[in-house]
């Protein structure tokens, strides 16, 4: 089985290659790179005005498998990846049962074998429970498959715990990502605590509750020498612990999600529950940061936090509604925007997605070099269309997005060398 | 002239006219409420539902009473005894609600836009009774038209809204109307209790309640809410007192014939002296009293009423 993509614009930052050249796929891997190659193969796609990139890894995803299936499962959840352009997503354990044991990890491998549409890593607890107390057996789990280890959706509070986890996961190779909050600052908040939060009278969460354990946790790292990876980092202050941070040689990495660098605190006025999330949607010097952040090499990584909630979680009062929004179909849309706004150049984003992602976690793709998994995304990164929430891929249809017109799509998606998704023309 | 909204969501949305007109239909109902026979025609026939999922006597009642007296038949459902406790959600209790086809919904929530949240969904008119920390639109008219009734006029008056600004819905209805209407509002409260950005709305902001009622033409004073207070926003009620409550002394600083104001319920000797709640110049059952005729107003302006010629 063979695949020839000819005359696409080729950008593969992890092998600094940003020009026109053919590829060539073959029994699952990156058979070749070059100009005009003309070999005789299963099957050629014209590329000609399109993008060619690695396949796009999303380092955070929640595909609600095995336990809360009603939002979405890891078939659904994977069919939504590839129609968004990713080749690989990286789900967190905050499932039911949590995915604190090998059973559970396995479990998630072999569903993902079974009905995956795209590459499956799964990451496993810090702690038993995600009660923040003991750790979890991570020597076991990382053999497992397991290649990262995190509370998301809770902060490990215990500043102890998380000294432990550092040093005992560094070791085995395996970061710690970390959901940065002081839960007492946070307290019953449910947007960013500010004007508009005092305008609608709602509860707000200040931003030093992100600050603060963001200031804690890579001290932490720099005190171990452990790989601590902030998730879906938010405000203008964080962004600046871990500039700060790297410029001293920490292990830290750190993420954004599309609807930090697109949104603001604005969106939640009118009470739309699909702008509540956590971290909630900041002011607009903190997007202004995380978009700096995001070009000059701060933030490595985008990933969407994809979130699927059922229509009746959100459906409700905004102080009682879910946080989070579906987010595997909009992301390459919103960092195009990104390159129009002129934030960065064309490789600095196709990067965000692929060498960087892979480079946080030690995951082998991410890259066209010969050899490697043929994972690949062709992108047309001119077409404009509207985005309907009812046709989103996904089970669930929380998103702020609804009815926004998107320029730039993923037209074709590859997982190892074959295609997993085609976006029909009529879109 | 017809009301221009269908809904009475908040201040915030209404302009200075809907305000004054709102506080002349008032004026034209107030008389009703002091005859022998106290009963109009005037919404005979529509059906008003006052679904409250917060507990309220004076709020609700004085709906009631407006409803009543204005001929319309109305109903009274409280959290405690309604759906909410089975575990409905809020739609579809207000959507058998609204199958019972009544005309308007007047409604208090514990949420913050939860009358918003049901405006987006139902076709009957929404009076909002207060929504979280939100707005209290009723409470902030009745204010007005209080202040307006012993003033003669709201342009240029000092107004000092003094105490727990942050979850107020009271004050930020009031600093919404007062501002509109063209009058000047200092607030003053303690560091943990003035919201961010408050100032914002164009309100002076004040840590000392003397600077706030300096020469005020009117001082309204806020209800502690004691049992929403978590331990770390006051160090004691006595503090509180001390520096912020509004007494015998510290009412010498406004004007000697400022109005004393409370949205009720009192905590006297909190935020309040008795002294003071007592006192002459307190308006504070006016404000209740006129609360009956600015509710008519409301229910009469969202059931496609006209204003009144009076003005």
């Amino acid at each position: 089985m063979s695949i020839l993509i000819k005359n696409g614009r080729l950008i593969d930052p992890a092998n600094n290659i940003d020009d026109h050249l053919d590829l060539l796929l073959k029994d699952g891997l990156v058979a070749a790179v070059g100009k005009n190659l003309s070999v005789d193969a299963d099957e050629t796609l014209d590329a000609d005005g399109k993008l060619v990139t690695p396949g796009l890894i999303d380092l955070h995803v929640h595909l609600r498998d095995p336990g809360q299936e009603y939002k979405e499962d890891i078939a659904s959840g994977t069919a939504a990846a590839v129609a968004g352009g990713f080749t690989s997503v990286v789900c967190m354990p905050n499932t039911q049962p949590v995915n604190d044991n090998l059973a559970v990890t396995k479990y998630i491998l072999s569903r993902s074998e079974e009905v995956g549409r795209c590459r499956v890593f799964p990451v496993a607890s810090i702690t038993r429970g995600l009660k923040g107390e003991n750790l979890t057996e991570m020597g076991e789990l990382k053999q497992g498959g397991a290649v990262a280890f995190s509370d998301d959706g809770r902060p490990v509070e215990n500043g102890e715990v998380m000294r432990r986890a550092l040093e005992y996961a560094r070791p085995f190779d395996a970061p710690i990502i970390s959901h940065a909050e002081d839960l007492s600052l946070v307290g019953k908040g449910v947007m960013n605590d500010g004007f508009v939060a005092t305008e609608l009278g709602l509860k707000g969460i200040p931003w030093v509750a992100e600050d603060a354990m963001v200031a804690r946790d890579v001290m932490l790292a720099e005190y171990t020498g452990g790989h601590m990876h902030i998730a879906h980092i938010s405000t203008r202050g964080a962004v600046e612990i871990v500039r700060r941070a790297k410029e001293r040689g920490v292990r830290v990495t750190c993420e954004a999600t599309p609807h930090h660098f697109t949104l603001t605190e604005e969106a939640v006025r009118g009470y739309d529950t699909n702008a509540k999330m956590n971290p909630p949607l900041r002011t607009e010097a903190d997007r202004e940061a995380v978009r700096r952040g995001l070009a000059d090499g701060t933030i490595d990584a985008i990933a969407t936090d994809h979130a699927p909630h059922h229509r009746d979680e959100k459906n409700v009062e905004f102080n009682i509604a879910c946080n989070g929004i579906v987010g595997l179909e909009t992301a390459l849309p919103l960092a195009l925007r990104l390159v129009r706004d002129k934030v960065m150049d064309l490789p600095r984003m196709v990067a965000l997605f692929t060498s960087g992602p892979a480079d946080v976690l030690g995951l082998d793709c991410g890259s066209l070099a010969a050899g490697q998994p043929a994972d690949v995304t062709l992108i047309d990164p001119d077409c404009e269309w509207t985005l309907t929430a009812d046709q989103l891929v996904s089970k669930s249809k929380n998103t702020p997005f609804d009815g926004w017109t998107l320029q730039g799509a993923a037209i074709t998606t590859i997982v190892g060398g074959k295609i997993a998704w085609q976006r029909a023309e009529q879109q | 002239m017809s009301f221009g909204h269908k809904h009475i969501l908040g201040i915030e949305h209404l302009s200075r006219e809907d305000i004054f007109q709102i506080l002349d239909t008032a004026a034209g109902f107030k008389e009703i409420n002091t005859r022998a026979i106290k009963k109009v025609p005037t919404l005979r026939g529509r059906t008003i539902i006052n679904l409250f999922f917060e507990a309220s006597t004076r709020t609700r009642t004085s709906f009631e009473i407006a409803g009543k007296r204005l001929s319309a038949d109305t109903v009274n459902i409280s959290a405690s005894s309604s759906s909410v406790v089975k575990g409905e959600t809020l739609e579809d209790t207000a959507r058998n609600i609204e199958a019972m086809h009544p005309d308007i919904i007047v409604m208090r929530h514990g949420a913050s836009g939860a009358p918003h949240y049901l405006a987006e969904r139902l076709d009957c008119a929404i009076v909002n009774a207060g929504d979280g920390a939100h707005e209290h639109p009723s409470q902030a008219l009745l204010d007005l038209f209080t202040i307006r009734e012993k003033k003669g006029s709201l342009e240029g008056l000092k107004v000092a809204i003094v105490g727990d600004i942050a979850h107020s819905r009271v004050a930020r209805s009031n600093l919404y109307a007062l501002t509109r209407v063209g009058a000047e509002v200092r607030l003053a409260g303690p560091g943990t209790m003035v919201p961010p950005g408050i100032e914002k709305l164009g309100a002076e902001v004040h840590h000392d309640i003397n600077d706030a009622i300096r020469d005020a033409d009117v001082v309204m004073m806020l209800r502690i809410q004691l049992e929403r207070q978590g331990k770390t926003l006051l160090p004691s009620l006595r503090e509180f007192s001390r520096f912020y409550g509004l007494n015998q002394d510290n009412l010498k600083l406004a004007r000697p014939d400022a109005l004393v104001m409370h949205p009720g319920p009192m905590n006297r000797g909190v935020e309040i002296a008795s002294s003071v709640a007592d006192g002459p110049q307190n308006v504070i059952l006016d404000q209740v009293e006129n609360g009956v005729a600015v509710r008519m107003a409301l229910l009469y302006l969202v059931a496609g009423g006209e204003a009144t010629e009076e003005s």
